[in-house]
């Protein structure tokens, strides 16, 4: 049955989860933002919370998140993880993506890991490493390349614009295997911190999103155990194989950063909302748009666009929780969120001001941090690109 | 329960009306808007379906169904799916039946309610909105003031839908500044019913000015009595009904243009291979979701009985951009096509702008 009311559950959480953000990022958002690259030690009390993505599984199925329908309301992994995301996005984005132990290699690990896997890196902090100099979007072309000698495979290529570079403990690094032809010859590896070949050679400095450690990786003759092909190596079995199991955690990584772009456009419009309310400025959602100020009218609108990119987030993990293919509404919800977060977080600067042009307040930084939900785990373009194949029906080589 | 799918009953509506549409307008809504006529037995046969009525106690001619205002936006999204014109005319009696039902003394219910509630299509409407510069429907120009134990009515009206064959419409009016609504019979004196609107869209739907001039009401049909109504809530559930209607309207435009591309070749391949197109075509798929969304959400609070202010006019006010739009995407993806009235995307383009500007059209 539609609907979409939102539980007393859901509400509760996201009270008790904004409370952690204002009382634990909100006062350190602007610190690690001017000290890039420093790891904010405050976030270790963390650790062993599973604010983002899954925990490790035991048992295959203790995991699934399917609500059993006894006739009460349980909020399902995925919907949960874009409820968290957007409360602890909306304290700071940057501090979310330096949680410990929540990297996206993460979510890759407790999607298709073995056990033995599970039980070796299932505790670590994991980074992805997909990106190259040459292969962005087009992830499919990576040279990174893997060759297997003996009990080893042998790592070489660059990865760039790798989140939690340097705090992580291990990579999950994609390679095209040595002799395979095409995308299945792509298959992930981790890779562990500290692997003579394995170096992390420099970090970048960026737009927003500057606490967060984004770094570039060289493997050089790099050496890994037969044992670290994520998934194993009887991956036939599995449905989630190889390439095709870790490009399926997009589905549930999408609505993930659509929620990160929530969070931050929600922090920006409450901010603003408060600006407004002291400037004596009614918000009162009654009267004909057109006979509101200007001031008024944007906000009402941002205020809509914000509710839309909710719904189209929650959809699509609530899709996720209960089985349902959901590739599509995971890119539309990326597509409207990425877009609409970053022009939200522009306006609100616009409409406050001075107040949205300084760095005494973090207008500013919100608009520069919502930049990249527009960017990473595909771009707007890549999401649209998704979105119409998948509607009309087109393949790869008839839309480009 | 919390969740996104409709349920089987919920997809049996939709079928249903989606079924009924397919087989009564889509083929005539060209001919129809032309026309500027929708054929009584059109209205007749969506009038069985008994969406109007399906909430009324049995007593009074209805159903006795559970209000459910998120059946009503499945239907008036599929109603409009097939022609704005058809939906606001096929359920125009609600906009009299709803708040009567919800918001009237026992005795407007007994007086009015069977009136309008049998099996032929009886028309009754709605005078809300006023033809001035800046016209807001929650600051009415028109007013009602007491004489005695009858209210005077007086203002100018537009847009009434049906106006010519109603025997009953609610007109809406301030009593000292507190909005409310009025019972008013077509052949009071003080009402007069102007020429048939000109529109920019909706050319099939007959729309009236009326004037209200001195117009005597007793003071027993003031909506809901001596208390008077919840005029806001009554709004808050025509902007929820807007808003499902637009999501049927960017739909239409959307699937048709969607199709049109699939078989447009220029340059060799069909348009569609371009993604200049197909992206607009991803941006109208999210925004028709998104539209849908916002008026299920509002709903959703209706039904669980919340204060909807907020979920309703922001879902009107998205419905009302993102419909335009999307069906402004709709004729520029068929390019001069687009643009001729053989193809109904034009018709779609037309309609979505009374989206945001009309009020009260539709009712949850
Ligand atoms: C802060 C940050 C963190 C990141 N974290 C990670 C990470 O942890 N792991 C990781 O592997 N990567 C990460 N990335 C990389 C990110 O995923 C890529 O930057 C992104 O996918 C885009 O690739 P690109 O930068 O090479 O741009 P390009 O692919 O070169 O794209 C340039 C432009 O062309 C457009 N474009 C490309 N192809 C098409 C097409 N077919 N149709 C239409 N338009 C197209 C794009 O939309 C874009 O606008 C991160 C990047 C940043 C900036």
């Amino acid at each position: 049955m539609i609907n979409i009311d939102t539980p007393e559950k859901i509400d509760k959480m996201k009270n008790g989860l904004n409370n952690l953000a204002k009382g634990m990022l909100r006062p350190i958002a602007r610190k690690y933002d001017e000290a890039e690259h420093e790891y904010p030690q405050e976030l270790e009390v963390f650790r062993s919370m599973s604010v983002m993505g899954k925990k490790p599984k035991k048992n295959g199925d203790e995991s699934k998140a399917k609500p059993v329908d006894d006739g009460e309301f349980k909020v399902g992994q995925n919907l949960g993880t874009v409820v968290s995301v957007e409360e602890m996005c909306w304290g700071d984005a940057a501090l979310l993506l330096s949680l410990p132990n929540a990297g996206l290699g993460n979510a890759a690990i407790a999607a298709v890991a073995t056990e033995e896997q599970l039980e070796r890196f299932g505790s670590k902090w994991a980074s992805m490493a997909i990106t190259e100099p040459s292969s962005g979007s087009d992830s499919g072309s990576i040279q990174a390349s893997a060759e297997l000698d003996g009990e080893e495979w042998v790592l070489n290529g660059e990865k760039i614009f790798v989140t939690c570079a340097d705090r992580c403990d291990v990579a999950v690094v994609w390679a095209r295997v040595k002799g395979v032809e095409g995308s299945s010859a792509i298959k992930s590896f981790i890779v562990e911190k500290g692997t003579p070949g394995f170096k992390l050679e420099h970090l970048e400095h960026k737009l927003g999103i500057r606490a967060s450690d984004t770094g570039t990786f060289v493997l050089n003759n790099c050496r890994i155990p037969k044992t670290n092909l994520l998934g194993g190596d009887s991956e036939k079995k599995k449905k989630t194989e190889g390439f095709k199991g870790v490009m399926k955690t997009f589905d549930n990584t999408r609505p993930m950063v659509a929620a990160m772009a929530v969070g931050v456009a929600r922090a920006a419009i409450d901010f603003t909302r408060e600006k407004m309310e002291e400037a004596g400025i009614k918000i009162d959602y009654s009267a004909n748009p057109n006979n509101v100020s200007s001031v008024l009218k944007e906000f009402y609108m941002m205020e809509a666009n914000l509710e839309a990119m909710r719904l189209l987030t929650w959809r699509a993990a609530w899709m996720a929780d209960n089985e349902e293919e959901n590739t599509l509404e995971a890119s539309m919800s990326k597509a409207k969120a990425g877009r609409y977060g970053t022009l939200i977080t522009q306006k609100c600067c616009e409409l406050l001001g001075p107040m949205g042009y300084s760095r005494k307040y973090l207008a500013e930084k919100w608009m520069r941090d919502s930049k990249i939900m527009d960017i990473f785990e595909g771009t707007g373009q890549i999401q649209h690109l998704i979105i119409a194949r998948n509607i009309l029906k087109l393949t790869r080589n008839e839309l480009k | 329960m919390f969740g996104f799918s409709m349920s089987k009953e919920q997809k049996m509506v939709s079928r249903e009306v989606s079924k009924l549409v397919k087989g009564l307008v889509s083929d005539s809504a060209h001919e129809m808007d032309e026309n500027g006529e929708i054929p009584g037995d059109v209205i007749q046969k969506a009038w069985e379906l008994g969406a109007s009525v399906s909430s009324v106690p049995e007593e009074f001619g209805g159903h006795g169904m559970e209000d459910s205002p998120i059946e009503s936006i499945i239907v008036l999204e599929e109603l409009a799916y097939g022609d704005m014109a058809f939906a606001v005319a096929a359920t125009s009696p609600s906009l009299f039946i709803n708040p009567i039902r919800t918001m009237g003394t026992e005795d407007q219910k007994k007086k009015y309610l069977p009136l309008y509630c049998k099996e032929t299509f009886n028309a009754a409407t709605l005078a809300l909105n006023e033809p001035h510069f800046g016209a807001d429907v929650m600051s009415l120009k028109t007013t009602a003031a007491r004489n005695g134990k009858s209210y005077v009515i007086n203002g100018s009206k537009c847009f009434v839908p049906l106006a010519d064959q109603a025997g009953h419409m609610l007109v809406a009016a301030s009593v000292d500044g507190e909005n409310n609504l009025f019972i008013v019979a077509r052949d009071n004196p003080g009402l007069t019913i102007g020429e048939r609107e000109k529109n920019l869209g909706c050319y099939a739907l007959p729309t009236f000015e009326v004037e209200l001039k001195d117009c005597s009401v007793d003071e027993n049909d003031r909506l809901g009595g001596s208390e008077g109504c919840d005029y806001t809530l009554f709004i808050q559930k025509t902007r929820v009904a807007m808003a499902a209607m637009a999501a049927g309207i960017a739909r239409a435009s959307y699937e048709f243009a969607k199709e049109y591309a699939k078989g447009r070749v220029q340059f060799g391949e069909p348009i569609v291979n371009r993604q200049s197109v197909a992206f607009m075509l991803a941006e109208m798929a999210y925004e028709v979701d998104s539209i849908r969304l916002m008026a299920q959400k509002a709903a959703s609070e209706l039904a669980a009985g919340k204060d909807v202010s907020r979920s309703s006019y922001l879902a009107k006010m998205y419905a009302g951009e993102m419909a335009m739009k999307v069906t402004d995407f709709g004729v520029q993806i068929m390019g001069g096509h687009g643009y001729i009235r053989e193809y109904p995307v034009e018709r779609y383009y037309r309609n979505a702008r009374g989206i945001s500007i009309l009020e009260g059209m539709a009712i949850v």
